[in-house]
């Protein structure tokens, strides 16, 4: 695998770590949209992270921002792990630690934006297509159950296994901004050069001082909350 | 000293990615150089287990002349003290690296690694690495020990018998994760280093052992996650505390700590946390040596 790291700098200065309050939890499908206060955040960039304090767990957990409604922070988390299963399982009223926004997100200068998500990959892509102005969206689900998260961007073509969502991207796809899991963006990468891909790797800290998350870019290991999250195919 | 300074623990910080953290220590410490640049493990490198995590880094870093190079100038505009985590494979590495950074004004201090968990070891004793830097540099050199001996205030006695400065004690210790699913090991060199809260009671029992056993001055650190758990290490023979996996998930804890620290020795009728120091030695039986 190899990469092209996008050519935004590294913020100086750390952005802010705050204690926020859930003001709701919505169900779709097997994901909740955790939804926080958003205190004194700034929502930052699509594609850029947040370090979600997971209670009970030692170590944070790295969310992409699905949604800024105005006074919050939207999350779309899929319960698979303990850290993840005790977000969705936040009470509203309950406090959390937030650090962020983290990493590079999508470049936005762009022509003919196409967003591709698959399963949980959808989480950045939301407040995407707000700031991009609802460009044309495709997905692809595991199942019926897990597609209901599609209601999160009306209007997107949606399909769900056994067929993959890489089967509605056309011939002249225009500027892929895609997120998902490892063989849809690998697919992708080769696919579409240029394509901006959000990846995911465990985190222990999101702001480069653990060197846990690298992907290899230019034959390097380099730390994906550093260089990416997104990165050009 | 009238206080008690708090760095963070090597491998834990990146002061170019976090400058504002780095400089709200009383020391930055690097993450480990070696004489050559490394690429570190493959992934997977982290995995939180139910008391701690376990990491495989790899001593990725760009090596001695890369990190003069390049990095030492970008950390000297920090003006914070600056020690350099030191790593090699023998004793010739050591020395090669201390001879290299003993030129460069902007280095206080040299740490030693003798006890990554992640690399294969060099082959020679803790002292005898010691004794390599310490022909090579004039710097102060703290060597790092791991906690995974039978007694550490024998290694203590025998680094500071080979010149050591001070002590930085304790490394991780090995650790392996299994994945519930596949029940094979979730990181990807198999074992790692461990670390977090399940790591205290371990540092707290070097650190005693140590202190009891040399005279030098100790950073002592493994799980500390707050003022209490600093105030302990200090009781033991610390003379400086450092955070590990805390930094990682609260980069600002090291004014929460500190200002913690303050409070529980206020909270005991002293003016500094420094006056702690050892109190855990004095109030109870000198512990039993394995030599005895």
């Amino acid at each position: 695998m190899s990469f092209v790291a996008q050519s935004h700098k590294v913020e100086s200065a750390l952005p802010a770590r705050e204690l926020l309050s859930v003001r709701g939890r919505d169900e779709l499908g097997p994901y909740t949209l955790l939804r926080l206060e958003r205190g004194g955040l700034d929502p930052g960039i699509p594609g850029q992270f947040f370090m979600l304090e997971a209670p009970g767990r030692l170590l944070p957990r790295p969310m992409s921002l699905c949604l800024a409604p105005p006074g919050e922070l939207a999350f779309l988390v899929d319960p698979v792990g303990p850290g993840t299963r005790a977000l969705c399982a936040l009470e509203v009223g309950a406090e959390i630690h937030v650090f962020g926004p983290l990493g590079n997100g999508f470049d936005l200068a762009v022509e003919r934006p196409l967003l591709v998500g698959g399963g949980i990959g959808i989480a950045p892509l939301p407040y995407a297509s707000e700031a991009l102005g609802n460009p044309p969206a495709v997905l692809g689900f595991r199942s019926e159950r897990h597609a209901q998260a599609a209601s999160l961007l009306p209007g997107a073509d949606i399909v769900v296994e056994p067929r993959l969502v890489t089967e509605l991207i056309p011939d002249e796809p225009g500027d892929v901004l895609a997120c998902g899991p490892e063989p849809m963006l690998e697919a992708i990468r080769v696919r579409v050069p240029g394509a901006q891909l959000a990846w995911e790797a465990p985190m222990a800290c999101g702001y480069g001082a653990c060197y846990g998350c690298v992907v290899e870019i230019a034959g390097h290991y380099e730390r994906l909350c550093v260089r990416g999250p997104v990165l050009r195919a | 000293m009238t206080t008690v300074p708090i760095l963070n623990a090597s491998g834990c910080l990146d002061a170019l990615t976090a400058p504002d953290v780095a400089k709200s220590l009383d020391a930055f410490v690097t993450k480990t150089v070696t004489p050559l640049p490394r690429e570190g493990n493959p992934p997977v490198r982290i995995a939180e287990t139910e008391w701690g995590m376990l990491n495989s880094i790899g001593l990725q870093n760009p090596g001695i002349d890369a990190f003069v190079v390049d990095v030492l100038p970008l950390l000297r505009e920090l003006a914070t003290p600056i020690w350099v985590s030191v790593g090699g494979f023998s004793a010739r590495d050591y020395a090669f690296a201390c001879e290299r950074l003993d030129g460069c004004a902007d280095v206080t201090t040299i740490e030693l690694n003798l006890s990554c968990p992640n690399v294969e070891e060099a082959p020679e004793a803790a002292a005898e690495l010691v004794q390599a830097a310490r022909a090579a540099t004039g710097k102060p050199l703290y060597a790092k020990l791991s906690p995974a001996t039978w007694d550490i205030g024998e290694t203590a006695r025998a680094v500071a018998g080979a010149g050591a400065d001070g002590l930085s004690l304790v490394n991780t210790i090995r650790g392996l994760a299994l994945d519930p699913d596949s029940g094979r090991p979730v990181l990807g060199r198999g074992h790692g280093g461990y670390s977090g809260p399940a790591l205290k009671p371990i540092a707290l029992a070097c650190v005693y052992a140590c202190a009891s056993a040399v005279d030098l001055p100790i950073v002592g650190m493994g799980g500390v996650a707050g003022g209490r758990d600093a105030l302990e290490l200090v009781a033991a023979g610390a003379t400086a505390v450092a955070l590990g996996t805390i930094l990682f998930s609260d980069p600002f804890a090291a004014g929460r700590v500190r200002g913690e620290l303050a409070a529980e020795a206020t909270a005991r009728g002293v003016a500094s946390p420094a006056e702690i120091r050892g109190a855990a030695l004095a109030a109870t039986p000198s512990p039993v040596s394995s030599t005895e």
